[in-house]
């Protein structure tokens, strides 16, 4: 069986191409200007759902592994960094009824941040030791089913408040020094971070490592031949994209001051496959032009109701059956060029 | 009367009993996932929403057409079996080339799109469904009662179970079928049409789902959403089972159904989660699933 | 730095300009938000819409002048999504009233937005007693139901009645532990005893195995502390296995009558709960639900919708007085000043912590025999008294109430 061949075709390239840079400066302008003309608050929700499709698109679009949990990254980092900024104190179960607590007063930001992304890190790492071990379909399916009990942990878990979410998470100083109650002050600091994660995943992708893992990709038996060991490389991409998922979670809950349960189920897994195929799998910009589609369409949908899943599933027959190359790998495609 | 860890052993056999009967959904929904799968290597998304289809037609038969249960138990299949051969010709075959995730990712959109559509126009929180009158009532067995329903679904999903596993495992035409799964070519060779073959096999996978769907409907709300939850469980138990066998989709289904009995009476906050835990063992052990070839 | 200077200044001038905006915009905006496609568009939903637009209607709002705009909006029972609708509502929208709101994550969220912006807030769907206890706000008014009130109403009229001995069919989750908690400890004031308890994962499909449990419980009533599709299963496989029959009684903690016509008078009978409000309670009622089911595709409307029409139409009486709608905490003092009276919720009041104060009932639901008609579901067994049906004001630890 051909496993996970190719899921989109790429062009060879050098590995920095000129029109990635500047479609890179195009990006990095059109975000600076856009809280201007659009709502700020909107822009962020975008900016974190565009990270959390880079970080999928790097398991996907460069090691040709579909996860149907990234959900459990991303909720449970905006979890714990909202927990982090509200509360602090940390209890753990180590045995049945005993608990193992850590003091800790409420944390700052970039400490809560953090803490939201070490998490999601931690949490990669158990998950992806399991996941690799099946490829293709079942990779799918058990990061689906791992996801999935995360989730009923975060139900029962007494810190989540279940269906009432962490609310009112104080937003805080960055640095001690910035308020960020201020929107522009927080717009800057989630452009900060999503340049920062995405120019981290461009950098990966591009690095000897990243070229392995897409050797993995195209022929995995090939790779091993060669004294690769590929489960290690499977599973060091699998943690840096729960780590990023993680990141932009973290970052979400600090921007709109919650953290709940829709974060961690399964549509919002779903959400992000949509939004990376979308914009096209295994494109550097692809991502970040799916979410801010799908986000804007999410919006755009609030006022009609009612067809959120319809629509959302219309997409994804259309983008399967006509666009496999989603919006950016057509338009590279067109312009010949490498997005 | 004795005890097991403080709970009388008559309690026990029923709740033994009870999960055996959840088990037979499961053994009826992954036994599907697995017949689609031997033939067309996609994972359907969209089971868990034909599930949902088959409970509704029940409904719409008996509440538009005058139709009952047993009725429906012949004609949901049917009808949602041929829905199911509608999307194979108008949809998944064209992606039968691709690799098989974009299966998964086309079978997504369509549980979105059933889902939603259902929603649009009968509401989320259900539709009532009675249990068939013949069924009604219980009998008392001493350690339990036990509804005359369960009693019924119990052997019905294991007759079904099983004939599917005689025709697939010990017929010519499942011959025909396992042929074709391994050597589409060779088997196109002796004159045999496989394209209408996958295609019979999608819509007899479907129809399983749709026949579980009516067997729930008296015991599940019908609801728009009652695939979606179901599906992911039964992913679950497809990868403990692997799904290289027929008969193994049949008795991972049946066994986890116990197993998660057992977690309800003995530690009722992990029920919704033991299949995932053994899931998560089974694969750090036997990463092929328990009757799973190693790829 | 200076990027960061300038962007402050530009989105200074945008805020302020909106803020303007409102006292000469001389519209009274009105945004209902639900959820409009998932589990609970049936209880709210589109149906909330209408009857806030009935609401403006029967207040006959144009004739008075007022200029009255109705947009509605689906938060799809995701925190994010609602709070972001309700920042653009208010900042470019203008929207000065936000109504329904069920899914306490997104009432929550919504709560502290609005108290920000200083707009009002009346709940009709959510049900987290919360909302006026520790995170009470001076822009919210909580106006339907809430978990406190279901608890106390199903639990003091039933142990009254004699029903004194209750095991609990839990959510595991904190919401179910919450209803299960105050139900608890209304059985046991009024001298009943709570038998036992099982905690069933959140959410699930098969209870048969715990509704054993509560059967061999031999306790009078079943208390199911769950919502939604996870009553409806219970209810649903209680019949199947004769529970009540049996002579056991179920009473749903949680429950709107969407969910009896989900179960049907089959399978529903005997079940009790409490409500706030029911169709055929009385002419005026039975009047409203004419005029709303044939444009909620039949379905009649639940408590929900009728607390929609109730908080609009004082909303609107107490701008029309304060001539106003700019001032969200002055909106809230005056409809808190105003007694209020409606044709649904006859004559009322709002405390002080925002709770609206109203009876409640206790209803059982009928059994196809007795039911003449479509919806025509429930008997109505005990009223319990405005004074009596919600949380005393000292008992909340609402910060709004001195002393």
């Amino acid at each position: 069986m051909t496993q996970a061949a190719a899921i989109t075709p790429i062009p060879a390239a050098p590995a920095v191409s000129r029109s990635e840079t500047v479609a890179f400066v195009a990006m990095v302008l059109a975000l600076l200007i856009a809280p201007f003309f659009v709502y700020p608050v909107f822009l962020m929700k975008a900016l974190c759902f565009a990270l959390f499709a880079c970080a999928f698109n790097l398991l996907i679009g460069y090691v040709g592994l579909l996860s149907f949990g990234h959900a459990l990254y991303f909720g449970w980092a905006s979890y714990v960094a909202a927990h982090l900024a509200k509360v602090g104190t940390i209890q753990i179960p180590y045995w049945a009824g005993k608990w193992l607590v850590i003091p800790l007063p409420p944390l700052s930001t970039e400490l809560a941040i953090l803490g939201g992304t070490l998490a999601a890190a931690v949490l990669g790492l158990i998950a992806g030791s399991i996941a690799i071990r099946r490829q293709g379909i079942y990779f799918a399916m058990i990061t689906l089913a791992l996801a999935q009990m995360m989730f009923f942990f975060a139900v029962q878990a007494p810190f989540t408040h279940g269906e009432d979410g962490i609310q009112a998470v104080p937003r805080g100083h960055l640095f001690g020094v910035i308020d960020l109650a201020d929107q522009s002050n927080m717009y800057l600091l989630v452009l900060a971070i999503f340049l920062g994660g995405f120019l981290a995943i461009y950098r990966i992708i591009n690095s000897p490592f990243g070229e392995v893992l897409k050797g993995i990709r195209e022929n995995e038996a090939r790779a091993i031949s060669l004294g690769y060991r590929t489960e290690r490389y499977k599973l060091v991409a699998f943690v840096l994209s729960a780590t990023f998922a993680g990141l932009a979670g973290a970052t979400k809950a600090i921007v709109f001051q919650l953290a709940s349960l829709t974060d961690v189920d399964w549509p919002t897994s779903g959400e992000v496959v949509l939004m990376t195929l979308v914009g096209g799998l295994g494109t550097v910009f692809g991502p970040v032009v799916g979410a801010f589609f799908i986000v804007s369409l999410e919006n755009l949908l609030t006022q009609i109701g009612q067809w959120v899943f319809v629509v959302q599933g219309s997409i994804f027959v259309a983008c399967v059956l006509l666009f496999r190359r989603g919006i950016i790998g057509e338009l590279a495609q067109l312009l010949r060029i490498k997005l | 009367m004795f005890e097991i860890f403080g709970i009388p052993s008559q309690a026990l056999f029923g709740q033994l009993l009870l999960g055996l009967i959840n088990g037979s959904f499961y053994a009826l929904l992954s036994l599907g996932l697995a017949v689609i799968f031997g033939m067309l290597n996609i994972i359907n998304f969209a089971h868990g929403a034909q599930y949902m289809m088959g409970a509704f037609v029940a409904y719409f038969l008996l509440n538009y057409a005058g139709l009952n249960y047993w009725v429906a138990l012949i004609v949901a299949p049917l009808a949602i079996g041929a829905f199911g051969v509608l999307i194979e010709r108008t949809l998944l075959k064209w992606i039968y080339r691709l690799d098989h995730l974009y299966g998964l990712l086309l079978t997504f959109g369509l549980a979105l799109i059933i889902e939603g559509v259902f929603r649009n126009y009968f509401g989320s929180s259900g539709l009532p469904y009675r249990v068939p009158e013949l069924l009604q009532g219980g009998q008392n067995l001493g350690f339990m009662f036990l509804p005359n329903y369960r009693a019924w679904v119990v052997v019905f999903s294991l007759v079904v179970c099983l004939t599917t596993w005689f025709v697939i495992e010990r017929t010519k035409l499942g011959s025909y079928l396992r042929a074709a799964t391994e050597n589409p070519a060779l088997v196109r060779a002796f004159g045999i049409n496989v394209p209408r073959m996958i295609t019979l096999t999608y819509g007899f996978g479907v129809a399983l789902a749709a026949l579980a769907g009516v067997m729930a409907a008296p015991i599940y709300n019908v609801s728009p959403q009652m695939g979606a939850h179901l599906i992911i469980v039964v992913f679950a138990v497809v990868v403990i089972g692997g799904m290289g066998s027929i008969m193994g989709a049949i008795v991972t289904g049946f066994g986890l159904g116990l197993i998660e009995g057992l977690t309800k009476v003995f530690f009722p906050e992990a029920s919704n989660t033991v299949i995932f835990i053994i899931m998560a063992i089974v694969l750090l052990i036997r990463p092929a699933g328990l009757f799973g070839r190693s790829a | 730095m200076k990027v960061l200077g300038n962007l402050a200044v530009l989105s200074a001038i945008l805020v302020s300009s909106s803020a303007f905006a409102q006292y000469t915009d001389g519209v009274i905006k009105i945004g209902v938000m639900n959820d409009m496609s998932g589990t609970y568009s049936d209880l709210s939903g589109q149906g909330s819409v209408l009857a806030a637009r009935m609401a403006v209607e029967d207040f006959g709002a144009a004739a008075k002048g007022m200029k009255v705009e109705i947009v509605g909006a689906d938060h799809q029972n995701k925190p994010d999504v609602g709070s972001n609708v309700v920042r653009t509502w208010i900042d470019r929208d203008q929207v000065d009233l936000i109504v329904d709101v069920p899914t306490s994550s997104v009432a929550l969220a919504v709560n502290e937005i609005v108290r920000d912006k200083n707009k009002v807030f009346l709940v009709s769907g959510a049900a987290a007693s919360d909302l006026t206890g520790a995170k009470c706000s001076p822009n919210t008014v909580h106006w339907t139901y809430d978990t406190w009130a279901l608890a106390n109403g199903t639990g003091t009229a039933l142990v009254k009645s004699g029903s004194n001995t209750w095991f609990f069919l839990t959510a595991d989750y904190a919401f179910g532990h919450a209803l299960e908690r105050d139900t608890a400890a209304v059985v046991e004031k009024n001298g009943g005893k709570v038998l036992g308890k099982v905690r069933h994962p959140f959410p699930g499909t098969d209870f048969s195995s715990f509704l054993l449990q509560a059967q061999g419980s031999k306790a009078k009533i079943i208390g199911l502390a769950n919502a939604g599709s996870d009553t409806i299963n219970s209810i649903k496989q209680a019949s199947e296995f004769g529970i009540v029959q049996g002579g056991q009684n179920l009473a749903a903690l949680l429950a709107f009558i969407t969910d009896v016509h989900a179960l049907g008078l089959q399978t529903a009978q005997g079940l009790i709960m409490t409500e706030s409000w029911y169709w055929d309670l009385n002419d005026a009622n039975r009047e409203f639900a004419k005029k709303f089911a044939p444009q909620n595709r039949g379905v009649h409307p639940t408590m929900v919708h009728a607390g929609v029409y109730s908080a609009v139409t004082h909303y609107l009486k107490a701008v029309e007085e304060l001539k106003s709608d700019a001032d969200g905490k002055a909106v809230v003092a005056k409809m808190k000043a105003t007694p209020t009276d409606d044709k649904l919720f006859g004559k009322g009041e709002i405390r002080a912590d925002g709770r609206k104060i109203h009876p409640m009932y206790l209803f059982e639901v009928k059994k196809p025999s007795e039911s003449k008609a479509p919806w025509d579901y429930y008997k109505l067994r005990a009223t319990i008294p405005a004074e009596q049906a919600f949380r005393p004001l000292k008992d909340g630890g609402c910060p709004l109430v001195s002393g």
